[in-house]
């Protein structure tokens, strides 16, 4: 029976494995997320009949209640969420299973005897190993992913919030939880695994607070991955093949994103994670040696002329767009556009959004055809080509003096050569600075024109304007 | 005494030896499936390999596998890549499903079930949650027709 268990969860496993490799491609991915739901299904359902059937009625009914609750909240939220929200919702999520290690890790410490790790007291020593590694990572996760829901959901600022000498408190920490994890291995007291659970938490805090609203993508893919190692640490306590599988599986992806976020930003993990950069709003009003400069400003109507009379337009979506939701009225234009025999395409920025893939799905979800929608290093030579730049709520993406000025602070961060479309329309609230307070010479080239205003409102006038 | 006395009591010897010589056959016969098993792990211990080096094996291999894996998945879809990563480690359930489902009478106590409780609530939220928003995304991702 144990063999027909282990296999299972092999096979579960694999499954997970599926679910991943179908993501190569829009066509095979809904079948991908099948393999995933079956994996699931099939890992679960081996707990509960083969490898260790809930005793007696009570255990069953717990279980039960437990999957009711749990799964009428999930799918609830899963439904309603808006695809703008996305961010928020997976940093929510991460913190549910950073949380759930923890739980699975108290529980493994009281009740040893029922996953074969030891008796209470004289648990073995490599699984009090394992298990105070996945419940520091999980609840390092937990707060952590709290502190990125909160402020990816505008219940906090994006600011960077700076303690004094915030390095050494961190290490201290570090150091304290190593110490208490001999501790806890010599000792077997559970007050120790409460401590440590306490000082990840605090840590876990501590690691995100510094970090500013713009660096959000890599914090999100560092928190995804945090939360794969937290529940391979927790596979290894149990022995649990489909957990390891699944936890290498999620922290390698987490891993992965983290490092395409940080390239595209030209920014080093390390810097990234020691935070400090770039605010919610444009910080110290940039060096203002621009502002007296002549900016050229349009009306919808405007805008609307020089795309319909257009051979090509290209469209790049930043955050803002998200944050005014206007995806909908682009997706209108855009077929406005496509109806008049304008080319359309979207250039995505892989920074674009507060989370990798963020303006793909968002476009998606307005019925953009996944075919017209373009990466940088794909579509960046076309912009040569091109009539029309449409800009709408992006701002350090496309802002040239990553190549021009060594001085800036995003000096080598690639960026989307929208300055060499014959014309560029760039829809923006106000003339300020973007995220990380840096001021886009862009806005004052002689062939951009400014459409100040609200990305959704903006796009809508033009819509009417078109008719 | 008689030689048929002898004859008795030698007869009586040779049956108690008898029923001697049966409970122990019976007790080997009995403890034969462990004694196979204690065989088993004398082997499994002479070659020296904990079983937590074949976890390790897996889970560096693994590595490998998402490594790859995940650098073929494209772009455009790394937000459901995301939610999907999501859904999967909250396979972590198992762990809670053992701790809430654990035998009382076993050893086991209240507070491991109250935690695997929790555990088994967090994790379906994000199961369902993160499956069915993925299904969403994903429905989401059209051709041009």
């Amino acid at each position: 029976m144990a063999n027909l268990a282990a296999f299972a969860y092999l096979v579960s496993g694999i499954l997970f494995i599926l679910a991943l490799r179908g993501l190569s491609h829009p066509t095979t991915s809904r079948q991908a997320n099948r393999f995933g739901m079956i994996g699931m299904a099939l890992a679960m359902a081996t707990t509960l009949f083969i490898f260790s059937p809930p005793s007696g009625f009570g255990g069953v009914l717990l279980i039960l209640i437990g999957l009711g609750i749990g799964g009428s909240i999930g799918a609830t939220i899963a439904k309603r969420v808006p695809m703008t929200s996305m961010p928020q919702l997976v940093a929510a999520f991460h913190s549910l299973v950073g949380l759930a290690a923890v739980f699975v890790a108290a529980g493994a410490l009281y009740s040893p005897e029922a996953f074969d790790i030891g008796v209470p007291g004289a648990i073995h020593t490599g699984s009090i190993i394992e298990m105070s590694l996945g419940v520091a990572i999980g609840a390092v996760t937990f707060t952590g992913s709290v502190i990125a829901f909160a402020k990816l959901d505008g219940r906090m600022s994006g600011a960077p919030i700076l303690l004094p000498s915030r390095h050494m408190i961190n290490l201290g920490l570090g150091a304290a939880l190593v110490l208490m994890v001999t501790l806890l291995i010599s000792t077997q007291w559970t007050g120790w695994f409460w401590l440590i659970t306490l000082a990840a938490l605090a840590l876990g805090v501590l690691l995100i607070i510094p970090i500013g609203g713009a660096d959000m993508p890599v914090v999100i893919s560092m928190l995804n991955s945090y939360s794969g190692w937290a529940a391979a640490g927790i596979g290894f306590t149990l022995g649990n093949t489909a957990l390891i599988i699944t936890g290498s599986l999620v922290g390698s992806s987490g891993a992965i994103l983290s490092y395409i976020m940080c390239k595209g930003m030209n920014r080093g993990f390390i810097s990234v994670i020691l935070g400090g950069f770039g605010g919610d709003d444009a910080g110290p009003a940039a060096s203002g040696a621009g502002d007296d400069r002549p900016v050229k400003r349009g009306s919808a109507e405007d805008a609307a002329f020089i795309m319909q009379n257009a051979g090509s337009v290209i469209i790049v979506p930043g955050y803002g767009f998200a944050v005014a939701q206007a995806q909908h009225a682009l997706r209108e234009m855009g077929d406005i556009l496509k109806d008049s025999g304008v080319t359309v395409k979207y250039a995505i920025h892989p920074v674009a959004g507060r989370m990798p893939g963020h303006m793909n799905v968002l476009l998606a979800e307005a019925n953009v055809p996944y075919d017209e929608v373009f990466e940088l290093e794909d579509i960046n030579s076309e912009f040569a080509q091109a009539d029309v730049a449409y800009v709408i709520g992006a701002n350090d993406v496309t802002n040239p003096s990553a190549k021009t000025d060594p001085n800036s602070p995003i000096a080598g961060m690639p960026v989307l050569d929208v300055e060499k479309a014959k014309t560029v329309l760039f829809v923006k609230r106000s003339l300020g600075a973007g995220y990380a307070g840096i001021e886009n010479p862009l806005f004052f080239m002689d062939n951009t024109m400014m459409l100040l205003g609200d990305a959704k409102k903006m796009t809508e006038d033009i819509v009417k304007s078109m008719d | 005494m008689s030689a048929l006395d002898e004859l008795r009591d030698a007869a009586e010897r040779a049956a108690e030896a008898t029923a001697d010589l049966a409970r122990i056959a019976t007790e080997i016969a009995a403890n034969a499936p462990e004694a196979a098993d204690a065989a088993g792990h004398g082997a499994a211990a002479a070659t020296g390999i904990d079983p937590f080096m074949f976890r390790l094996a897996i889970f560096a291999l693994a590595c490998f596998v998402g490594y790859y894996v995940v650098w073929s998945v494209t772009p455009a879809l790394h937000t459901p890549l995301m939610s999907v990563t999501n859904a999967i480690s909250s396979v972590i359930v198992v762990g809670a499903l053992v701790a809430a489902g654990a035998d009382l009478d076993a050893g086991a106590t209240w507070t491991t079930r109250i935690f695997g409780f929790l555990g088994v609530i967090l994790a379906s939220v994000n199961i369902f949650g993160g499956f069915l928003v993925t299904e969403r995304m994903l429905a989401m991702y059209k051709k041009k027709d």
